[in-house]
């Protein structure tokens, strides 16, 4: 799922500027589940912003909902209503859903109170950790279903740099050193040859550097 | 020969080379490259020149190579895979050819963080393996990354960058036997010589060594044993604690924090290990990593018996 974490309030506030009517929208999925940006953190936000602007002795009206994806413009229609008098929309969705609502409320400013951190899971309470990058060519058949795109600090394809030791990465030691787990994974697998072959240069096309991206499923389309 | 580049050309002659290195400055400063380059002269085969070296921004490799070699030093550019892209890597490597540089050395680079601007992007298009078979086949299959020839328009001639492709080897890095089978990557990618991590480990380096004849890699590259030579007891301290992939025997940091003079100790700790690693099957010659320190490398070269120089047959 997508991982997100609230920016510092103050960030928030400041980007609310002049506005007087506010709607603190919160998206029921991904962020919801990673404890940012669900009912319960709009609930908070909400009412953090209306204590800090009675301490400033601003008159702002913030209102507040949450819908079951930003990230699907069947849901963000259900805005309409609530969002029809507001001068000012807050997304709590990751930056898919601040974009969904701006692209469906075209002429009200709509601001994120979340960064969008990575792709990843929680790996215990509390802790989230990245998995994929989405470069679009899948490779986790060839490195024990151990990521090296997203889990290698230089996303290297072959192998381990010299600065893996006691199988932490050279950046810091809090990081695994993702070579490491896939030479442990393959050895357990008895598969260790895989390591021998070269693996080719990557063809990034698929990923971000190909430009934006777009699928199409024409079996699909209407 | 593939190249004919002196470092090559020695190698084939059968002598134990000494190579040494060169970091360039952290300012545009010319005199500084003109004046390290003056001290090894004649005391090192060839000179490793440092690509923004621990990620801190320096003068160029490809330029600092390139006025070592007008200063009559042997270049060994390296370059690392953090800061440029296939198509700038491809561009730097005609860029060095048309210098008249003719080795390069293949890196992963350190991690951006470690350095001066921990904010920016890295690249790691390519990793050091794929970088080294890309070199190889712009020298030997005559052809850039894409497939193309290289060749400036459909009628010209080709024209190939011809480099001696050199890669590292961290035989204390993790995990210890994944080492091996990652130099037989290096080798099978196109690697014709190999510099280590330099060595403080004397008895795990020759571990690893043993791995190496055991495949009978050391007589498909040539094999170059990196020492460092230290100034006090503090620096292997601070290694051993914050340079990764490093492994640095208490005994030998004892040894120094004893020595009456710690310097001269680090040059004899330095000269011992040379001599040491000279009597390992299948090493073809030593690495000097005397860094921000070359002023040592003559009397090393000299005390260690290195010195003169051979020349070329």
């Amino acid at each position: 799922m997508i991982i997100a974490e609230q920016k510092e309030i103050s960030e928030i506030i400041n980007m609310v500027g002049d506005h007087r009517k506010i709607l603190v929208i919160g998206c029921d999925t991904c962020v919801t589940v990673c404890l940012s940006g669900g009912a319960k953190e709009v609930a908070i936000l909400a009412s953090a912003l209306r204590l800090a602007f009675r301490v400033q002795g601003k008159q702002v009206e913030v209102n507040e909902t949450t819908i079951e994806r930003q990230c699907e413009i069947e849901f963000v229609d259900s805005l309409e209503s609530m969002a029809k008098d507001k001068d000012l929309l807050i997304s709590m969705g990751c930056g898919i859903g601040v974009q969904t609502i701006a692209e469906r409320f075209f002429h009200l400013p709509v601001v994120p109170a979340l960064n969008t951190k990575f792709l990843g899971l929680p790996e215990k309470q509390g802790v989230w950790v990245e998995r994929c990058q989405a470069c679009g060519q899948c490779v986790l058949d060839k490195t024990g279903g151990i990521c090296p795109i997203s889990r290698c600090s230089k996303s290297l394809l072959n192998g381990p740099c010299g600065g893996s030791q006691n199988g932490k990465c050279e950046i810091n030691d809090e990081i695994d050193c993702a070579w490491h787990l896939i030479y442990e994974r393959l050895k357990a697998l008895n598969r260790l040859e895989c390591l021998e072959e070269i693996m080719p240069v990557k063809d990034w096309s698929t990923s971000r550097d190909g430009g934006p991206r777009k699928m199409i499923r024409e079996d699909m389309c209407l | 020969m593939k190249v004919g580049s002196r470092l090559e050309t020695l190698l084939t002659q059968g002598e134990f080379v000494a190579t040494a290195e060169l970091g360039p400055p952290k300012s545009a400063d010319l005199e500084l490259i003109k004046k390290k380059a003056a001290i090894l002269r004649g005391y090192a085969d060839a000179v490793n020149i440092t690509d923004n070296q621990t990620a801190i921004v320096r003068v160029s490799s490809i330029a600092a190579g390139k006025i070592s070699l007008d200063e009559g030093l042997e270049p060994i550019i390296q370059m690392t895979c953090r800061d440029r892209n296939r198509l700038a890597m491809q561009a730097d490597i005609l860029g060095a050819h048309v210098f008249g540089l003719k080795n390069l050395l293949c890196l992963s680079g350190d991690h951006q963080s470690f350095g001066n601007h921990p904010q920016a992007k890295n690249v790691y298009d390519l990793d050091s393996i794929q970088l080294a078979q890309m070199v190889k086949n712009m020298r030997d299959e005559k052809v850039f990354q894409c497939g193309d020839e290289i060749k400036n328009t459909k009628k010209s001639e080709v024209i190939e960058p011809r480099m001696f492709v050199g890669v590292a080897a961290n035989p204390f890095a993790d995990p210890f036997e994944f080492r091996v089978i990652r130099l037989a990557k290096k080798i099978k990618a196109g690697a014709d010589f190999v510099q280590t991590q330099c060595i403080f480990d004397l008895p795990k380096f020759k571990e690893w060594m043993k791995m190496v004849v055991d495949r009978g890699l050391h007589e498909k590259v040539y094999l170059l044993a990196g020492v460092m030579p230290v100034k006090s007891y503090r620096v292997l301290q601070y290694m051993k604690k914050n340079v990764a992939g490093m492994s640095i025997p208490d005994e030998l940091i004892d040894r120094m924090k004893g020595a009456e003079d710690p310097k001269a100790e680090g040059v004899k700790i330095c000269i011992e290990l040379i001599q040491q690693v000279r009597e390992i099957e299948g090493i073809r010659g030593v690495h000097i990593m005397a860094v921000e320190w070359e002023a040592i490398v003559p009397s090393i070269v000299q005390e260690a018996g290195l010195y003169p120089r051979p020349q070329i047959q």
